[in-house]
């Protein structure tokens, strides 16, 4: 199963037991992704974690 | 298997030492000779110090060199022009890390260089010195020119924009941040310590003489113009090339991934580096420092057309000896990365 990273267009190759919400690296551009759909197999930019500084 | 018997014909500057230390650990050669006309008879490790115990050679004239298989030629720019026909009666195949042969037009070899080519009908005997470029004529090369490594650097950064025709041929500007190497191992009053170290010299503003080679290289069959300025900061090794490029269609940096990935995926020494996130987001020249690496990012404004363009490497190595290195494996038919496999260091 094979996917496109959103950031650089690479194309992923999907775990055969991937599961959605599942979250991976892109070898190319090292964006961490999110597989959203399985059928079709769609990723999607992982919600980066925000920092609280406080202000 | 017989080694490919080498020696090397300027061996005391900083390109030669970088040269001599690849070459001793190749396993398929044995440096035969190193010559330096101020170093007669002295060991080379009194001069590069790095390689004490890796080599009992010692420096020779470069008028006792015996016939070799190849001769690399690590002469100063100017040298090397004058002296072809006899270092050709040496060795059948010959490497110059000069700025002699370069550029094919003896016109603009004038012109950039300010005076005229000693030998100007052999300028297109030599292959130009970028293997990502040139690769099959160096497999049956005898002559190779290796690249000005602020032109190496420029180059590969451009090189698929160039060839794809996307960009506006007449506008691109590169301004490149180069280590102090690049200046050789002459000093001046402007290499003493007090005044060197903390400057950030604008050196070259324009008509550097690399500009002539990016020229010749991107042109393509097409007329261009590029806009060049060369600053050297407080390093001593590497290249940093932030070049500014303006698209005639709108584009994504999708498709700038796809552009570069056509043409470098395969290659060994190049390597894409735009990350976002982590503290080395885009081609950093302090890792790069003793590898053969070429590192290419990207970066799009979203005000206009234009990407930046950032590219990086060590100017002694991918910019000097490791180029050379690895156009020597193509022309013997090695594995291209032989002798240049040191992915550098972190920290550093």
């Amino acid at each position: 199963m094979k996917a496109e990273c959103p950031v650089c267009a690479a194309t992923i190759e999907l775990l055969k037991d991937a599961v959605e919400g599942e979250l991976l690296e892109c070898p190319d551009c090292g964006t961490e992704l999110e597989v959203i759909s399985l059928d079709p197999a769609i990723l999607a930019e992982a919600p980066k974690e925000e920092e609280d500084w406080g202000q | 298997m017989n080694k490919i018997k080498v020696s090397i014909a300027g061996g005391s500057g900083y390109t030669g030492g970088e040269l001599l230390r690849l070459l001793l650990f190749h396993p398929n050669i044995e440096v035969a000779q190193v010559t330096s006309e101020a170093n007669v008879g002295k060991f080379v490790y009194k001069i590069h110090p790095n390689l004490r115990k890796s080599t009992q050679l010692k420096f020779s004239s470069i008028n006792e060199l015996e016939k070799c298989d190849l001769l690399f030629l690590c002469l100063p720019h100017g040298s090397s022009m004058n002296r072809i026909d006899e270092f050709k009666n040496i060795a059948e195949r010959i490497i110059d890390l000069s700025g002699d042969f370069r550029l094919k037009d003896k016109e603009e070899f004038k012109k950039w260089y300010h005076h005229e080519h000693s030998n100007p009908e052999m300028l297109n005997d030599f292959v130009y010195g970028i293997p990502e470029l040139h690769r099959e004529e160096m497999k049956n090369a005898k002559l190779i020119s290796s690249a000005g490594c602020n032109a190496t650097t420029s180059i590969l950064a451009l090189y698929p924009l160039y060839k794809e025709g996307i960009i506006e041929e007449d506008r691109t500007v590169i301004e490149v941040k180069v280590g102090s190497s690049e200046g050789g191992n002459k000093f001046s009053e402007s290499s003493h310590h007090p005044e060197r170290s903390g400057s950030v010299r604008s050196y070259m503003p324009v008509q550097h003489r690399h500009t002539a080679e990016i020229i010749q290289e991107l042109s393509l069959g097409k007329k261009i113009e590029v806009h060049f300025s060369a600053t050297s900061i407080d390093m001593v090794r590497g290249i940093l090339a932030t070049c500014h490029v303006f698209t005639k269609q709108p584009l994504e940096e999708k498709d700038l991934w796809k552009l570069y990935r056509k043409y470098y995926n395969d290659e060994p020494f190049i390597r894409i580096v735009k990350e976002n996130e982590g503290i080395y987001r885009y081609p950093e020249p302090k890792l790069l420092i003793g590898t053969n690496y070429c590192d290419i990012g990207f970066k799009k404004d979203e005000f206009s057309n234009r990407f930046v363009i950032i590219a990086s490497i060590d100017n002694l190595m991918k910019g000097a000896a490791g180029q050379a290195l690895q156009a020597f494996n193509l022309m013997y038919g090695f594995n291209e990365t032989t002798g240049l496999e040191f992915p550098g260091f972190h920290p550093i």
